[in-house]
């Protein structure tokens, strides 16, 4: 258990941390994304889910796509 | 120079927050009102999800300010954009027929899995909030897969006004029959089936309608207007 937890801690600090060097912002929300959605899993983990599914849905799903409905209206790519 | 500065500020927070988490006893109960839930809500409010007997029951009155925030939040949203500038026109590729089909045949599915989820917050975990989510993921597939496709701003605005209403009323008829706001008035029936808990379904069933209709607005907006 605590193995698959620290697997799914890394992987998140990964993905936060190329949310913030990725020059291609829709890479950068994808990566985002993927912090949200293994937050979720280690709220399901730490027996709340009622947490992990507003965090899946909202954090994952509807922020994400928020974020990309913005980058459509304006640069794909940061300079 | 200023980056050195920056590096110093962010290890002073760094051990600020360390430090005062270390102090905190992980694992231990400190307050008692807690295990009061835990031990007497079952018995107190008639719902089985204790999350949601706190969320609506002993907080109800959080949750209205909550839920208060959002509608703002979507007003003020749909006011500037709206403000801004007209509807979008231009051509958009339509969706391949894979993805066309699967959005069509998903949408449904969607739609009875978030009612599933406020209908039951009282029994499973889940509420209002995760199911209203749930529901406009939904429209926001709705959204990408079949572009001519469009919720009715009616309708929307419709299930926004009587879900808020309807969480109002609820808590105003506790005034009138019991003496305090959101007074859980209607019988606790037996725990652990569908019709239990008093007000507490109703209530959370107009949270759900109200949140998803006002999170499906929101991608409405930003999808037309922005």
């Amino acid at each position: 258990m605590i193995f698959i937890v620290s697997f799914l801690v890394v992987l998140m600090l990964v993905g936060a941390i190329a949310a913030s060097f990725f020059r291609d912002l829709i890479g950068a929300v994808i990566a985002a994304a993927l912090v949200s959605l293994i937050a979720s899993i280690l709220f399901y983990f730490l027996q709340a889910p009622d947490v992990a599914m507003a965090e899946a849905a909202i954090g994952a799903a509807l922020t994400a796509a928020i974020f990309i409905i913005a980058i459509r209206r304006t640069e794909r790519f940061e300079e | 120079m200023r980056r050195i500065v920056t590096i110093l500020l962010l290890i002073i927070v760094a051990l600020g927050i360390s430090l005062s988490l270390a102090k905190i006893p992980f694992g231990t109960p400190k307050t008692k009102v807690g295990k009061y839930y835990i031990d007497e809500g079952i018995e107190e409010t008639g719902a089985v999800n204790i999350v949601t007997s706190v969320v609506v029951n002993y907080r109800g009155f959080d949750t209205l300010g909550e839920v208060t925030v959002l509608f703002i939040a979507a007003i003020g949203l749909g006011v500037v954009l709206t403000a801004s500038g007209g509807r979008e026109t231009r051509k958009t590729k339509p969706a391949s027929l894979v993805l066309y089909t699967g959005c069509r045949l998903l949408f449904p599915l969607i739609l009875v899995f978030g009612s599933y989820i406020f209908i039951h917050g009282h029994l499973t975990p889940g509420g209002g909030f995760q199911g209203g989510a749930i529901i406009a993921s939904g429209f926001l597939l709705i959204y990408l897969g079949c572009r001519e496709r469009r919720i009715n701003r009616i309708a929307s605005n419709l299930a926004e006004s009587l879900g808020g209403l309807t969480f109002v009323v609820i808590g105003l008829l506790g005034l009138v029959f019991g003496g305090y706001f959101l007074l859980n008035f209607l019988p606790k029936g037996t725990a652990n089936t569908l019709f239990s808990a008093g007000i507490i379904p109703i209530i959370y069933i107009a949270i759900g309608f109200k949140v998803g209709s006002e999170l499906a607005g929101i991608i409405d907006n930003l999808i037309e207007e922005s």
